[in-house]
């Protein structure tokens, strides 16, 4: 398939935002049991929804992109029935609204207390609009993996992996992020993110490498044999039909050569993973710039990931397109 | 139910591209027009076309055949690319089984494009939405046409009539006898898409000669040898005399 820069940054900017929505929410949640130090919720909780907000408008933002027609797209939410994309394009707005009112919340600090727990702990609307926001956004990390996982002759993508992958992937640079903003708002959680942090990008490195292996290892299941029904072992196409390009030949080929994928791949695999991991184990216990470094460097290694999943997909029409003339 | 389909027969399809620039110049003129180009007369021409001829060599020099494959939207009965429309612009009409795309609510997300497995539908570049052929919708239901002409118009071009037109789903239509009686069948099978067009493939005429029917096996002098049996090298009685 040909990466589609609108949606590489969509994926990749709404995931760093979920999992920076989830980060903040987690630590919430600690903080309420007491486990850990409760950090200045105007500035922490408050703007760090803000800053998840900024990500999601961007990503919205660069999704327009990839439509033919921007100005309708307000009708993509008519088939939710049936289509992840639809689905996608309700959960994305529904998630954008709780995590602004979450932020909104903690941000005028509106805390009264709505009822209480048994164990006598108190539940404010924080706490009711954080459990929403994290149903939300493991729902908006299922539908934006589903709208590729669905598609059953994209074999690299029609994988229980694809959804793990968005999830783990996601979470692991929302919750560097977190880290890194921690370090300047709330210092006492840096080592709880960036050890949450640590744990999902161990998690991802695990998934991630499960699917490459996966894909690795795929037998197409459409042949030239099956495309145009002829049991013949040696077919060679002699025409497409058309000596310029059309949009057969746009969309679905990457036009890279094999040495640029494979260059692309050991960037993210590097940039993911081994370097934001030592980067994260090094500032443990602070320090802002190293911890924004291991943001940047995963966000960009997302990046290659994120084109790599795009260009590895091979397309079954593409058996109709492989020779000009 | 009404599955209209197209039937292509490879036995007969020549490659002459009469289907591709009929069907293109009917379609840029009809409700599914304009299809631009682009670049028409530059270095790398491109456009929208619902209909396309490849050319495939089958076999190795010197037993090769060359098959020309007719290639457009197959009306799948189950098509994957109408559940994944977001806007619902893809629909299976349920009256004849054509699907087809609503211009007016396509957004040109083409989602649809990566869910068709055969690459059917192409994104107009000028109109940004997703275009497909549509068995030429607003051809075959036009009673100001004359019968004959009510047909898509690839199939009225064809020269060698290797494009037949019809329901499917009516067992006694010529396109479900062809199927049925000339091995018709749906492309790439494995993804249980069920597409409404079908192929027939290629066929030759092969006749299987027995040896007792170059050489009489009843013949009574030979099977109780009461003459010696002449070679096969030797030459016959006809060879010999003058009778």
């Amino acid at each position: 398939m040909h990466p589609a820069f609108s949606v590489i940054f969509l994926t990749t900017l709404i995931g760093a935002a979920q999992g920076l929505f989830l980060a903040l929410f987690t630590a919430q949640s600690y903080a309420a049991f007491k486990l850990l130090p409760q950090p200045d919720a105007h500035a922490f909780y408050g703007q760090g929804s803000f800053l998840a907000l900024v990500l999601l408008v961007a990503g919205l933002v660069a999704s327009f992109f990839h439509l033919g027609h921007p100005e309708r797209a307000w009708r993509s939410a008519a088939m939710w029935r049936t289509s992840w994309l639809s689905r996608e394009v309700i959960v994305l707005p529904a998630f954008m609204g709780l995590v602004f009112l979450y932020g909104l919340a903690h941000w005028l600090d509106w805390h009264p207390v709505l009822m209480t727990l048994p164990g006598g702990l108190p539940v404010d609307p924080t706490a009711i609009l954080g459990v929403a926001g994290t149903l939300l956004a493991f729902a908006l990390f299922i539908c934006t993996a589903m709208i590729y996982a669905c598609l059953k002759f994209l074999s690299e993508w029609h994988s229980p992996l694809t959804v793990v992958n968005y999830i783990l992937l996601g979470g692991a640079s929302g919750f560097t992020l977190a880290a890194a903003f921690a370090s300047v708002t709330a210092p006492e959680l840096v080592s709880f993110l960036a050890g949450w942090a640590t744990i999902i990008t161990l998690l991802g490195l695990v998934s991630r490498s499960a699917s490459l292996y996966r894909n690795a290892r795929l037998k197409p299941k459409s042949t030239l044999q099956t495309a145009i029904g002829i049991k013949h072992p040696r077919i060679v196409q002699k025409t497409q039909g058309f000596m310029g390009g059309s949009f057969n030949t746009r969309e679905f080929f990457h036009g890279q050569p094999v040495a640029m994928l494979r260059g692309v791949k050991w960037f993210f695999i590097v940039a993911v993973f081994p370097v934001p991991l030592v980067l994260l184990l090094s500032a443990m216990h602070g320090g802002t710039a190293v911890l924004a470094v291991a943001f940047v460097v995963q966000y960009l290694g997302l990046l290659a990931e994120r084109w790599f999943f795009f260009a590895q997909a091979n397309h079954p029409q593409n058996l109709y397109y492989q020779s000009i003339a | 139910m009404t599955q209209l389909a197209l039937v292509i027969d490879l036995n007969v399809c020549v490659g002459c591209q009469a289907c591709v620039t009929s069907c293109k110049e009917w379609n840029t003129s009809g409700s599914a027009g304009p299809m631009v180009d682009q670049n028409p007369y530059g270095t790398d021409p491109t456009g929208t076309f619902f209909n396309r001829v490849q050319t495939f060599e089958v076999g190795e020099f010197p037993n090769t055949e060359t098959v020309h494959f007719p290639k457009s939207c197959l009306h799948c009965e189950d098509p994957p690319c109408v559940p994944v429309c977001p806007t619902g612009a893809s629909y299976k009409r349920k009256e004849d089984g054509i699907v087809l795309v609503n211009y007016d609510k396509c957004i040109g997300c083409k989602y649809c494009s990566w869910a068709c497995p055969y690459g059917a539908r192409e994104l107009d570049e000028q109109q940004q939405v997703m275009k497909k052929c549509t068995l030429c919708v607003d051809r075959i239901y036009d009673m100001t046409m004359t019968e004959d002409d009510r047909k898509p118009s690839c199939v009225k071009a064809c020269p060698t009539s290797a494009r037949l037109f019809g329901d499917i789903h009516d067992p006694e239509s010529a396109v479900s006898l062809a199927i049925r009686e000339s091995g018709g069948y749906p492309l790439m099978p494995e993804w249980g898409t069920h597409p409404a067009n079908h192929y027939l493939p290629r066929r030759k005429t092969r006749i299987k000669i027995h040896e007792d029917e170059l050489e009489r096996a009843d013949n009574p002098l030979k099977v109780d040898r009461q003459l010696p049996k002449p070679a096969m090298n030797e030459p016959t009685l006809d060879d010999v005399t003058t009778w």
